[in-house]
């Protein structure tokens, strides 16, 4: 019939006829592929039965998890009251989201030029610098909330702190890279024309690399928004705390109502940063 | 160092800074007009997020000396004079550290089946079908946008306490910050042998599975491994919510004053992470070399 059937029905003559050229195989490579998915694999149903993974279990989690989300529909706030409740406290996730990177970034900013290797001369400020900023990085924004609830008490401005802490080695890691990478000819410029190393890094380095971080900024605003609306499950602040309570008393449709709200302030922030990052960098590293 | 420039006459460079003033005037507008903005807004949030620099000024030596009483033991002496009192449940955090790997592990591969399985139906250069496309792409974005702990929240009234919840919650996430990265990447693969399949007759898998995924895969390993170290972090907390792992217990010490307890697990904690950043970080680097040679 057709080239294709005939190919299809020889299967084995035209594998036979070709073996020098194709279908070799490399028995190497694919034992060594089949070695590491094995591994993975292996690991994986190791994990599924460690943490007590089983079919029936899953069953009726799934089952909950429908009964659940059938009875979130429709996503409601109960009265006008709570929707004001409700209101406030997302505003107040956002200022927590806002302050926080804002006074993250005023921190990490000076320390960012320790860390900067053209910047400071000194290996080993620089080294314990980005360790610091490592260091930080390492513990997360739920825990720095905790730890900053014990010094300043409930409330937003916990959550503003744990941002901030949170983000500082963020920042501090992603300036100093600016900073590394910033071109050297202007500095070069001014040291030549007898400029001290504070000019040559205030005019030759700070202008270059300006409009970079505030775009890093708004694009961590954007990202604190989703961080700063979990922050209230411990506590700290803000929309967490409601989606945290009626989710423990089983207040579906509050639930549904208080993600709902969450994804819609997350995508309006989404726009508007991406729209002032455009406008602050240009198209391309949008 | 004399300086060896001569100035110029000052006729000269009058105009010249003029010139600059000129030039520089609309940024400094601009710049001026973003500041008060900032300025307005710093405000704005402040009073709504309750920033008290007052209290702040005055908490802030209870900062200095949390971060003391973390560095003592129960006596009194510093942790560093008994590092095995200070480490007196080594065995039952290494245990739970372990959890909270597997956790993350667990999820992320989940997550990473996930994605592979949608990314494909959410990249418009394979699927034809817009609404595919649309509601893939929805379904993505819905996943990545609630954060985690949420997801956790809800799964632990539905799955019970435990890690399986956490499991789910870290898959989920994960499944829709992936599936995204993954879509990407299958839009910017170079067509031709899917074209190729597809003249030859392959189906709409045989493009995929021979057309597309051979060109993908490594990166979706690097992106894969990328996920993986940040889903530790997330499992750690995961504890918070009574989702497994360590979490539980360093919420646990938190708020029971064990400050020496808070300091040990926190140290685990940052290790841990420090060991799987660099260990992943070594793996990407030879997954790339490897790309490189062949």
């Amino acid at each position: 019939m057709t080239r294709r059937s005939e190919l299809f029905d020889d299967l084995s003559g035209v594998r036979k006829r070709h073996a020098d050229t194709h279908f070799k195989g490399r028995p190497l490579e694919t034992a060594k592929a089949l070695g590491i998915a094995g591994l993975l694999a292996g690991l994986f149903v190791y994990g599924l039965i460690t943490l007590e993974f089983s079919l029936g279990r899953i069953i009726d989690g799934m089952g909950g998890l429908g009964l659940i989300a059938g009875m979130m529909l429709p996503p409601s706030p109960g009265t006008w009251s709570k929707a004001v409740v409700y209101l406030h406290a997302l505003g107040e996730t956002l200022a927590i989201a806002f302050l926080g990177t804002l006074l993250a970034a005023v921190v990490a900013f000076p320390l960012a030029f320790f860390a900067a290797r053209n910047v400071n001369g000194v290996r080993i400020i620089q080294f314990l610098t980005r360790r610091g900023f490592d260091t930080i990085r390492g513990v997360d924004t739920l825990i720095w909330a905790l730890v900053w609830i014990n010094v300043v008490g409930l409330g937003p401005f916990a959550g503003v702190l744990a941002i901030m802490c949170s983000d500082i080695g963020a920042f501090g890691k992603l300036f100093s890279e600016a900073m590394e990478a910033a071109d050297r000819k202007p500095v070069e410029g001014i040291t030549a024309s007898g400029g001290s190393r504070v000019q040559a890094v205030r005019f030759g380095i700070v202008p270059q690399i300006l409009p970079l971080l505030a775009s890093q900024v708004l694009y961590y605003i954007e990202s604190n928004t989703r961080s700063a609306t979990i922050i209230g499950i411990v506590g700290a602040g803000g929309i967490g705390l409601h989606l945290s309570e009626q989710i423990r008393t089983l207040e579906w449709q509050h639930v549904s109502f208080l993600i709902l709200m969450i994804l819609v302030a997350v995508a309006i922030i989404d726009r508007i940063s991406s729209r002032l990052r455009f406008s602050i960098i240009g198209p391309r590293a949008v | 160092m004399s300086s060896t420039v001569s100035g110029l006459p000052p006729a000269q460079s009058a105009a010249l800074l003029r010139a600059y003033g000129d030039a520089v005037a609309v940024e400094r507008r601009r710049f001026a007009l973003g500041a008060t903005i900032t300025l307005l807004l710093v405000l704005i949030a402040g009073r709504v997020a309750e920033v008290d620099p007052v209290k702040f000024g005055a908490n802030l030596g209870n900062f200095g000396d949390y971060l003391y009483r973390l560095s003592r033991l129960e006596t009194g002496a510093s942790v560093l004079s008994d590092p095995a009192e200070w480490f007196w449940g080594l065995s039952k955090w290494l245990r739970l550290m372990a959890e909270t790997l597997l956790i993350a592990y667990v999820g992320t591969v989940m997550g990473v089946l996930g994605a592979f399985a949608f990314c494909f139906a959410a990249s418009r250069n394979l699927t034809r079908s817009r609404l595919v496309v649309w509601t893939a792409r929805r379904i993505l974005e819905f996943s990545r946008t609630v954060p985690e702990i949420v997801f956790a929240l809800i799964f632990v009234v539905a799955f019970g306490l435990g890690p399986v919840p956490g499991v789910l919650a870290v898959a989920l996430h994960t499944l829709g910050a992936l599936g995204k990265l993954f879509a990407e990447v299958v839009e910017n693969i170079d067509m031709k042998p899917v074209e190729g399949v597809a003249a030859a007759g392959g189906s709409w898998f045989s493009q995929v599975r021979f057309g597309a995924v051979p060109q993908v895969l490594s990166n979706f390993a690097g992106y894969g491994l990328l996920r993986f170290e940040i889903n530790v972090r997330g499992a750690a907390v995961m504890g918070f919510v009574g989702a497994g792992g360590i979490g539980q217990t360093l919420v646990e010490s938190i708020r029971k004053f064990y400050y020496s307890d808070v300091s040990a697990i926190l140290l685990l904690i940052i290790v841990t992470v420090m060991i799987i950043d660099h260990l992943t970080e070594a793996l990407r680097h030879r997954l790339i070399g490897s790309e490189e040679r062949s």
